[in-house]
């Protein structure tokens, strides 16, 4: 993998910010602004049963009382949450059965993003299933799935299709009371992903969704919920590019995921949203709330992450212990260049007994970024015989920016283990010169000295994203060195 | 095939070379000796590009071309090779992967298709067998966590690799056991040809009856004071450094 690595990044540490263009699709908008009757025009648009409604209805009410949190190490100025589009579909006749009778705009913008939908189909046997604005427009490889009992499509669609599967777990994990950006999601989410894997099924592909925001002032507010029944296994990807754009742009998504006895949700994302440029203006506000619980004996949650994009990212894939022996693991890669702001990390609540946790996070900052390691670990009373091990490194290009560790550790027995390493370094001289001395140019060493640091989060990601994000790594930081 | 001309060279106010001269001509080993803080290491760095140096007088012309004006990638693309005293460790880096990156970029910048896997291994297999690695510290990390010995070794590998024209060796032999110096010099022997030229910085004679050299020149306060053959060498090593340090009165020194 490292050979091919090697030569996308040599192509791509020279190019710009390449997703920055707006495509022109029809959008069929809901007017700027948040109340009851918002909230009312996006369930019936979408056809929903009068308990969504009301599930909506009562997230809003509470959101209205809930304060935006303030505890996370990020500024920005407030948001107007009236100033925002809460719903954009593009237009589309019945929903498309194939991936031939998407939208010619549609594709052409997959096209310049690099997921064409033919290519993803043929060469990499990864079902897809594309969200572009709100609505989800494209989904492949159903049927083999199908025949298998797996059910990968829409939230929406799973919602007319499987409203008990829905009904039963949307909320379990992440209840629309939990904080202030899960509240307004449960208000008005608009589309995501929904994933059951049936009992003792072991999913054959990796399943992969890519959002994109695109009509101007559209927030995106996802809902991904994944179910694997118990003996079942599901790797899940989830990839980002967004569209250049002044404005900042907030996105505030709620994944739940849910692993029953001996099953095991692998979750993976590659973030790349527009960062806002040199000067801190614009960028995509990525505040995400996403949970999964081990719900059974034995089994097993693991969440990847590599997070390049966005101005400000604000997010804690966690995880619920609650079956004895499961297991939750955090991989993750923060990248923070010029203005950007992040503060991500993750909990592990260890519920259950002999339940495991690791956590590596690798945080690299360069130009006036600041970068910062959030994470819980709990150990409850009941949770005897648990460990925990947390690895978390920072990489500092230059002397501006910030690298931050907040480790927050909790133990409520005696025979648990919890560990928690941390170093902190900078891309030293030393390294670049004797890169440059080897025929390396400065920017290509940059590029292979990050990768290094951060392979051990990296050669968790499935074939099909490492090299992807391999790349973006190099694109984030050019220009911060040298 | 590189001509120093009266070279100045310093950090910040402070001068370390005060008007090198050196001729070095391909197919031919040069030894710089001399003793701690004559100057030699930074003889070897200014010559690669290292940017802490700040040049004040003279010219360093490589292949007719101005050393001095190009970058330190450049200079290595061009075939310039510094053995490190002191190699970096880059962690998470597979030091195969950093060598068959420096070995393609080289190849680019030379107008040639990049090796594929396959031809990049095969010079692998060639080169480690001429050196005597073994391809397990190939498969670890950059440097991190080699021994003294192993990491000079990699460097040595490294020159195979990219079969420099000229080779700069910086007390390539400090920290080494006999034995370990002789594997250097022996896979350094076998890479001599008549169109690549080796200088060697190195406080110790020893090194040198292993690598022999076609000439030896005594640094001494920034300056050659004293050149000849092999045999100035072993003199150096039968009276010491201060023979030298008597031998040469330098005005600024009193």
């Amino acid at each position: 993998m490292n050979d091919v690595l090697m030569s996308t990044i040599e192509q791509t540490v020279l190019s710009d910010y390449k997703y920055g263009f707006v495509s022109n699709i029809n959008a069929e908008e809901a007017p700027k602004g948040l109340n009851e009757d918002i909230i009312r025009f996006i369930s019936a648009k979408k056809q929903e049963p009068q308990w969504l409604l009301e599930w909506r209805l009562k997230a809003y009410r509470q959101w209205l009382k809930l304060e935006e949190p303030k505890w996370s190490n990020v500024t920005y100025p407030a948001i107007d949450f009236q100033d925002i589009i809460y719903y954009s579909a593009p237009k589309q006749r019945v929903g498309p059965n194939s991936i031939d009778e998407i939208d010619p705009e549609l594709k052409r913008t997959f096209d310049k993003l690099g997921i064409s939908l033919d290519e993803q189909k043929r060469l990499t046997g990864v079902a897809v299933d594309v969200v572009v604005d709100s609505v989800s427009v494209a989904t492949s490889f159903k049927e083999q799935l199908a025949d298998l009992g797996i059910i990968f499509c829409s939230i929406s669609e799973a919602i007319q299709k499987h409203p008990e599967l829905v009904r039963k777990y949307m909320g379990s994990i992440v209840p629309p009371t939990d904080n202030y950006f899960a509240a307004l999601n449960s208000a008005v989410f608009s589309d995501g992903s929904f994933c059951y894997i049936p009992k003792g099924i072991r999913c054959p592909m990796e399943l992969s969704t890519y959002f994109r925001i695109n009509a101007e002032n559209t927030g995106q507010f996802e809902r991904t919920l994944i179910i694997a029944e118990e003996g079942s296994y599901v790797s899940y990807l989830e990839g980002c590019t967004a569209p250049m754009r002044d404005e900042n742009q907030l996105h505030a998504a709620v994944v739940e995921l849910i692993a029953l006895d001996r099953a095991e949700i692998k979750y993976s994302t590659v973030q790349n949203w527009y960062p806002g440029d040199k000067n801190g203006n614009g960028g995509i506000y990525n505040f995400v709330t996403k949970r999964g619980i081990c719900q059974g004996v034995n089994s097993k949650i693991s969440w990847t992450q590599v997070e390049t994009g966005s101005a400000i990212t604000w997010k804690y894939p966690s995880v619920i212990l609650k079956g004895d022996n499961s297991i939750g693991e955090f991989y993750s890669v923060a990248v923070t260049n010029n203005h950007q702001q992040a503060d991500t990390g993750t909990k592990m609540m260890h519920l259950g007994k002999n339940t495991k946790s690791r956590i590596v996070s690798k945080g690299i900052s360069a130009g006036v970024s600041n970068n910062s390691y959030r994470g819980l670990v709990h150990v409850n009373k009941n949770a005897v015989n648990s460990r925990n091990f947390s690895q978390c490194d920072s990489l500092l290009l230059g002397d501006k920016c910030g690298a931050h560790t907040f480790p927050y550790i909790e133990v409520k027995n005696s025979s648990s283990v919890v560990e928690h390493e941390a170093t902190t370094s900078k891309i030293g001289e030393d390294q670049i010169f004797y890169c440059n001395q080897r025929g390396i140019d400065t920017e290509t060493a940059v590029a292979l000295i990050i990768n290094g640091f951060a392979k051990e989060v990296m050669n968790q990601l499935p074939m099909e994203f490492a090299v992807e994000a391999q790349k973006l790594l190099a694109i984030s930081l050019e220009g911060s060195v040298g | 095939m590189l001509t120093i001309k009266n070279l100045h060279a310093g950090i910040e106010t402070k001068k370390i070379l005060k008007g090198i001269d050196l001729e070095i001509k391909a197919g031919e080993v040069h030894a710089i000796m001399g003793p701690n803080g004559s100057g030699k290491s930074t003889l070897a760095s200014v010559l690669a590009g290292r940017e802490n140096y700040e040049i004040t007088e003279g010219s360093v012309t490589y292949f007719g071309k101005d050393l001095l004006e190009m970058s330190p990638e450049d200079r290595a693309r061009e075939g310039v090779f510094l053995a490190f005293q002191y190699p970096v460790e880059i962690p998470g880096l597979s030091t195969t992967n950093f060598i068959k990156t420096s070995v393609n970029e080289i190849r680019k910048y030379r107008g040639e298709e990049p090796l594929d896997a396959v031809g990049f291994l095969r010079l692998m297999k060639e080169k480690m067998a001429l050196v005597n690695i073994d391809q397990s510290l190939l498969s670890r990390p950059l440097n991190e966590g080699f021994s003294g010995g192993e990491k000079k070794r990699n460097e040595i590998f490294q020159m195979a690799m990219l079969q420099p024209k000229l080779a700069i060796m910086d007390e390539t032999d400090s920290g080494l056991d006999i034995d370990a110096i002789r594997i250097v010099a022996n896979s350094v022997n076998k890479l001599r040809n008549k169109d690549n030229a080796v200088l060697l910085v190195t406080h110790y004679q020893r090194l040198l009856d292993y690598i022999i050299p076609d000439f030896v020149h005594v640094m001494y306060n920034g300056r050659i004071v004293k050149s000849g053959s092999k045999e100035l060498a072993l003199e150096l090593e039968e009276k010491g450094y201060d023979f030298i340090k008597h031998e040469v009165s330098l005005p600024e020194e009193a």
